[in-house]
């Protein structure tokens, strides 16, 4: 069991191999001419743990895990393995190996070869003996003797996989290491990844733009955009409580409604949201005052005939039409237009229970107060918003 | 594009039966034999055909002469003539040839690998640098070189004042301007070739190289350098075959004495009006390269270049 917070509060006690260490970066930062690439970035990757960058093409998740392996030099900063300061070993003398995007296999030689690439360079005596064993962990022991260009997709990636592990390294870093693969591959290879991570208990910082691949493998996600992170914490806390729009929108979907506080009687703020008066507790609202974005998962909201009732400690705003019904089964989605004009959208699962509305149907939308989060009105409401090619 | 390849071609006659064309089109088929057409006939006219009369005139009786008209009496002596009173100049041309070939790559990779990684933005410009001395004859160049190497100039007086070279020592007229003068006309034939392959290299390849604790000398021995070979190896070939068959360079730079095997052949088709034995001695000459090409290949692991 290696988790973040397990790491965190009992380090001597985690499966990480003694020599392990936490990876910290300290106000790193890497321009490229004007371009800010990464700013001001202080991190802590704690020692055993599977980190995930997650951001979209271009926020410099990339640029960061380059700087940990030492192929790019900040313009800034630091990067710290346990108290040794590392921001200027060269990347051959750092305890750190990557499985490159698209693999980087040596196309002259062997499977075998490649996987022994590191530990020659090291002089390590039983060359032989670890390499056919790594090789084994990834399921390849009877391909040693193949070039990469006679491997698939798949085999190429775990080739990538056993040629980084088979060093030790204190830390391990995957640069979009299934982006190549189909989707059905994907799943599998990110369950493995998984196991082996379990398995070999080594820190692995992955960096991804896929929200779903970050959240199945990661025990924390830092969410990153235009060389900052957003937020950070475990899968499930980013996904429920979410602290900007850009993570609303890129982890999931989330329906973002203007707001304006309007009151509070302790715990809670009350939200005056177009007439509606909702409920918020303080701990999910990032501002206290003034306008505000409310925010609600799709698969949160209850959808009800107009004028139908619900408990009275509900959030509820009334009014809307449905334009339209897609049965996906698991789930219908739905959109409904509301007065002031805006979409919002509205997942429900299909247990059988309840009926299907069809489009032109007045409804009323319902959701629990411990669902609702409350977001900064300043931030753009589409900030993250996935585009086409992404979506899940 | 080997003589071999066409006539391979040509025996893969298209069936005639139509049903059994997929594309509807039928004249679309023909299309790929009738663009070979022109490549046919020129090979014909400038290779087969010269290659029969140059063979043929190397067992003609070397009795004739070109105004007297030569008679085929099948006189396969003019081989062994060839050799027996050629071999040093034979010899000799393989060695200049093959030092020029490792000058240029010695001098080449560096540059190459310079213009391919280190370039920047004046990686066009250094590579229009490499070929612009073919906008001078190749004859220019070489006479250029006398006036550099000669007695009086300024790199033999520079040498002499250094004690390098002795008083009355030369640079002209000797082996080394020879294979000065080879190194330097070859050069882009070797830097080309090596640029192509080197600028081909993924550079992910070799920061994978670095990450996987290989200094950048154990990363360029292991990856960039064999990664490379298919232009080493081009390169050497375009570099050694011309300059180990070239005369101007001997001529102009050497000593009658420094006299290569195309000196040799271009004396008995010039001035010695010997046909055959020329004829007989370049067939050698070509038969010696194309041994030494195959071997060397073979060597060097890269058969899917030739």
């Amino acid at each position: 069991m290696t988790t973040a917070d397990a790491a965190a509060a009992a380090p001597e006690s985690t499966a990480a191999p003694e020599s392990s260490r936490d990876l910290r970066m300290e106000s790193l930062t890497k321009t490229f001419g004007t371009f800010v690439a990464v700013r001001d970035l202080d991190l802590t990757v704690p020692r055993g743990s599977f980190f995930a960058l997650l951001g979209p093409s271009g926020c410099g998740k990339t640029t960061t895990l380059r700087m940990v392996a030492g192929l790019e030099q900040p313009t800034n900063g630091h990067v710290y393995l346990g108290d040794d300061d590392v921001t200027d070993v060269r990347p051959y003398k750092r305890p750190v190996n990557t499985v490159f995007q698209n693999y980087a296999l040596f196309p002259h030689l062997t499977i075998f070869d490649n996987v022994a690439f590191g530990l020659r360079r090291r002089g390590r005596k039983n060359v032989r003996e670890e390499v056919v064993e790594m090789l084994d962990l990834v399921e390849l022991g009877s391909q040693t003797n193949k070039k990469p260009s006679q491997l698939s997709g798949g085999q190429q990636q775990r080739v990538a996989l056993a040629r980084a592990l088979i060093n030790e390294p204190e830390v391990l870093l995957l640069d979009e290491p299934l982006g190549a693969l189909d989707l059905k591959l994907r799943r599998q290879m990110q369950i493995e990844l998984k196991r082996i991570q379990l398995e070999v208990g080594l820190t692995f910082v992955h960096v991804t733009h896929d929200q779903e691949e970050a959240m199945t493998m990661a025990d924390t996600i830092a969410v990153m955009n235009s060389g900052v992170i957003e937020q950070m914490g475990p899968p499930s806390e980013l996904y429920e409580n979410p602290a900007t729009t850009f993570v609303a929108n890129f982890l999931g979907q989330s329906n973002l409604i203007r707001g304006e506080v309007v009151g509070s009687n302790g715990t809670e703020l009350r939200v005056d949201v177009h007439g509606s008066k909702i409920g918020v507790s303080r701990e999910r609202a990032r501002v206290q005052e003034g306008p505000v974005w409310v925010g609600v998962r799709p698969e949160k909201v209850y959808i009800a005939a107009a004028g139908e009732e619900d408990s009275a400690e509900a959030n509820k705003v009334a009014g809307g039409t449905i334009t339209d019904t897609s049965f996906i089964g698991v789930s219908t989605q739905y959109l409904v237009k509301m007065p002031w004009g805006e979409e919002l959208t509205v997942f429900e699962q299909n247990t059988g229970a309840r009926t299907v509305f069809g489009p032109g149907t007045s409804v009323d939308l319902h959701w629990s107060r411990p669902h609702t989060f409350v977001l900064d009105a300043e931030q753009d409401a589409t900030a993250g918003v996935e585009t086409v090619d992404d979506a899940p | 594009m080997s003589v071999g390849q066409v006539a391979s071609e040509l025996e893969h006659e298209p069936e005639p039966d139509p049903a059994e064309v997929e594309e509807p089109e039928g004249g679309r088929r023909y299309t790929g034999y009738l663009l070979i057409i022109p490549g046919l006939v020129w090979l014909g006219l400038f290779f087969l055909v010269p290659f029969y009369s140059l063979v043929a005139t190397s067992l003609y009786d070397p009795a004739g002469t070109v105004f007297s008209g030569y008679e085929m009496t099948w006189e396969w002596s003019n081989y062994t003539t060839a050799i027996t009173d050629n071999w040093e100049p034979l010899l000799r041309s393989f060695v200049y040839g093959g030092l020029a070939t490792f000058f240029c790559l010695l001098l080449g990779y560096p540059l190459a690998y310079a213009i391919a990684f280190k370039a920047g933005r004046w990686k066009n410009l250094m590579l229009v640098l490499v070929i612009a001395p073919f906008f001078t004859s190749f004859l220019i160049r070489t006479i250029s070189w006398q006036l550099i190497l000669a007695d009086n100039g300024f790199v033999v007086e520079t040498l002499q004042w250094l004690h390098i070279l002795g008083e009355d020592g030369r640079l002209l007229n000797t082996p080394f301007a020879v294979v000065t003068g080879l190194t330097y006309n070859f050069l882009p034939f070797m830097v080309l070739p090596l640029y192509a392959s080197l600028e081909r290299i993924d550079h992910r390849l070799i920061e994978a190289a670095s990450d996987l604790y290989a200094s950048p000398i154990r990363g360029f021995a292991k990856v960039t350098l064999p990664l490379s070979m298919p232009g080493v190896v081009a390169g050497t070939l375009l570099t050694f075959i011309p300059a180990a068959g070239d005369f101007i360079n001997a001529e102009l730079l050497g000593r009658p004495s420094d006299s290569m095997i195309g000196n040799v052949i271009q004396g008995y088709f010039g001035g010695g009006n010997n046909y055959p034995d020329a004829a007989a001695l370049s067939l050698v000459l070509m038969a010696l390269i194309l041994v030494m090409v195959i071997v060397y290949v073979r060597r060097a692991g890269t058969e899917d270049l030739v």
